[in-house]
């Protein structure tokens, strides 16, 4: 058992790697169950009985559904921490807010590409302008991307955390509205109504898809657990860097110096003592 | 096995993109941890979160 | 009653303020209008001289430019608060923070409308589009002012005094504004007779958006600019 004194150079606890770890052979599993033990979606066609589904295209579907439900999720969060920061006004809901966006981002992203790989084949297009879901998530991934460019900028951080929080809120305010906007924009989408209702649903493939949303949500949870460390020691460096620049030149200037430097008299500094 | 290469590509590229954020995050927690005191290392005794 | 009164009047007091700075420097009318011209100019030369085509897009291409130029006028509209100080003289005088912006958003909705009378003037001269339903027109127009002035001053403030507001405002502004280019598009294809679609619909959720965007704006403007 790695102990913080043994290794104290990482943001790893033990609690963490183990959950890193779980996280891990939770995903290996996932991959033997996606890839192996489940089968390929076939069915047959009640009148002409050919065979039609998406075949073995489905596998990608155990990595881009949960991604999508834990995407939503941290921008929820980040959304959430983002009033917190409002409210409380304390760091730690700041890091909560930047951490859950990075990493809500990071998995847009994947669920865009994924559902850009996993439509070539069964919509047999990379891209379509008109369906609501991929349109939303590609606004959304605009706006967070927006947002990540707002705090990688450098100002006095008091002001950053309130900044973001407001973009973050008007962000997740907004997406309702692109969604409907799509949605009449162009009335149809290609997204079943429901993609897990159309599959011929057998037993392991619920269950793989509910073992998918645990996997991935063990990596997410870490992921966001091991980003909300490092934001908390960048915060503390740059205390921690001030602080001791501040102490640094006290150190080399006297205390008449200091004095003189801010305006301040003798006779100040005797009518001021009692 | 159908369109394996559009599997393979899906999974490849979501398997090495949180890989390789989770080995940057790792990455960057140990060089900023260095410019760190130890008594600031909050999550590592604070109650609420992992405690050894 | 006198609350809301003197609220409103030190919005007008705001808003009076930029336009009178905008009257006399001419920066938006001066610039960011022939810019907004010469982007609807460009489009012509891009897509083909072809009128048909250029009255099958004019709608979007328009609303292109209405944001396009908006990302000036709203970086202008910030730009006047960073210069000598202004902001810290608002902040001491007491101002509510919500009467600032709803000033400050008057007087970009202004600059923002006359821009838009230009540039339909631009779209029937070089486009040769024809009006159908000018009722929907201006209210669509009126309302998508609105949602675009809201958000662009929210934004404007909290992007000022970033140093690098040139480059983040755009890629913040946009995003956001994107139901409403897709509302205000659809609402001129149904004015302009471009499209059969339900034009008053779209104008009602560029209501909704023009609603969400002066609340959001005017309750978080006050937790931007405080320090």
């Amino acid at each position: 058992m790695a102990g913080r004194d043994e290794r104290p150079g990482t943001t790893g606890s033990r609690g963490s790697r183990l959950l890193g770890c779980v996280a891990l052979a939770s995903l290996v599993v996932l991959g033997v169950l996606a890839f192996f033990l489940t089968g390929p979606d076939v069915r047959i066609h009640p009148t002409t009985g050919e065979e039609f589904g998406q075949f073995d295209a489905v596998r990608m579907l155990y990595l881009h559904v949960p991604m999508a439900v834990l995407m939503y999720a941290s921008f929820m969060l980040c959304a959430a921490a983002s009033v917190g920061v409002l409210v409380k006004r304390t760091p730690w809901w700041d890091v909560m807010a930047h951490s859950t966006a990075e990493v809500g981002t990071v998995l847009c992203g994947l669920v865009l590409v994924t559902g850009s790989i996993w439509g070539r084949p069964v919509w047999n297009t990379w891209w379509e302008w008109g369906d609501v879901r991929l349109m939303t998530t590609l606004v959304l991934f605009l706006l967070f991307a927006g947002y990540l460019a707002l705090r990688r900028t450098t100002t006095d951080p008091r002001r950053q955390e309130r900044q973001a929080a407001v973009v973050a809120l008007v962000a997740v305010l907004d997406i309702p509205l692109v969604n409907r906007s799509v949605a009449w924009w162009e009335n149809r989408t290609l997204h079943q109504r429901s993609t897990l209702e159309e599959l011929k649903i057998e037993d392991l493939t619920l269950f793989t898809l509910m073992f998918s949303f645990l996997t991935f949500g063990l990596v997410v949870w870490w992921l966001t657990l091991q980003r909300f460390r490092v934001g908390w020691l960048e915060r503390a460096a740059i205390d921690h860097a001030v602080g001791s620049a501040i102490a640094d030149r006290r150190s080399e200037t006297s205390a008449d110096e200091l004095d003189a430097a801010i305006g301040v008299t003798d006779e100040q500094v005797g009518e001021a003592s009692p | 096995m159908t369109h394996l290469g559009y599997l393979m590509a899906g999974w490849g590229i979501s398997l090495v993109v949180l890989g390789g954020y989770a080995v940057r995050l790792v990455r960057r927690g140990r060089s900023l941890i260095a410019l760190v005191p130890e008594d600031r290392r909050r999550w590592l005794e604070s109650p609420g979160t992992d405690r050894d | 009653m006198s609350e809301v009164r003197r609220f409103l009047g030190d919005a007008r007091l705001v808003a009076a303020r930029d336009l009178r700075i905008e009257f006399r420097s001419r920066v938006v009318v001066g610039q960011v209008v022939p810019f907004a011209l010469l982007v609807l100019v460009l489009f012509g030369f891009a897509l083909d001289a072809d009128h048909r085509t250029l009255r099958t897009f004019a709608s979007g291409l328009f609303w292109v430019a209405v944001l396009l130029s908006a990302l000036l006028a709203v970086h202008r509209s910030a730009a006047l608060e960073q210069s000598d100080g202004t902001l810290d003289a608002l902040r001491m005088s007491g101002l509510p923070p919500a009467a600032l912006f709803i000033g400050k958003a008057t007087a970009v909705f202004v600059q923002l409308v006359v821009l838009e009378v230009v540039l339909l003037g631009g779209l029937l001269v070089l486009y040769g589009v024809q009006v159908v339903d000018p009722v929907l027109l201006v209210v669509a127009g009126l309302l998508a002012g609105v949602a675009v002035a809201a958000a662009g001053t929210l934004y404007g403030a909290l992007a000022s005094g970033l140093g690098v507001r040139e480059t983040l405002l755009p890629i913040l502004l946009l995003p956001v504004l994107a139901p409403v280019l897709i509302g205000a598009t659809r609402a001129f294809d149904d004015a302009l007779g471009a499209v059969a679609v339900d034009g008053w619909a779209w104008t009602g959720l560029l209501a909704v958006a023009a609603l969400i965007a002066t609340v959001v704006g005017a309750l978080a403007h006050g937790v931007l600019i405080e320090d």
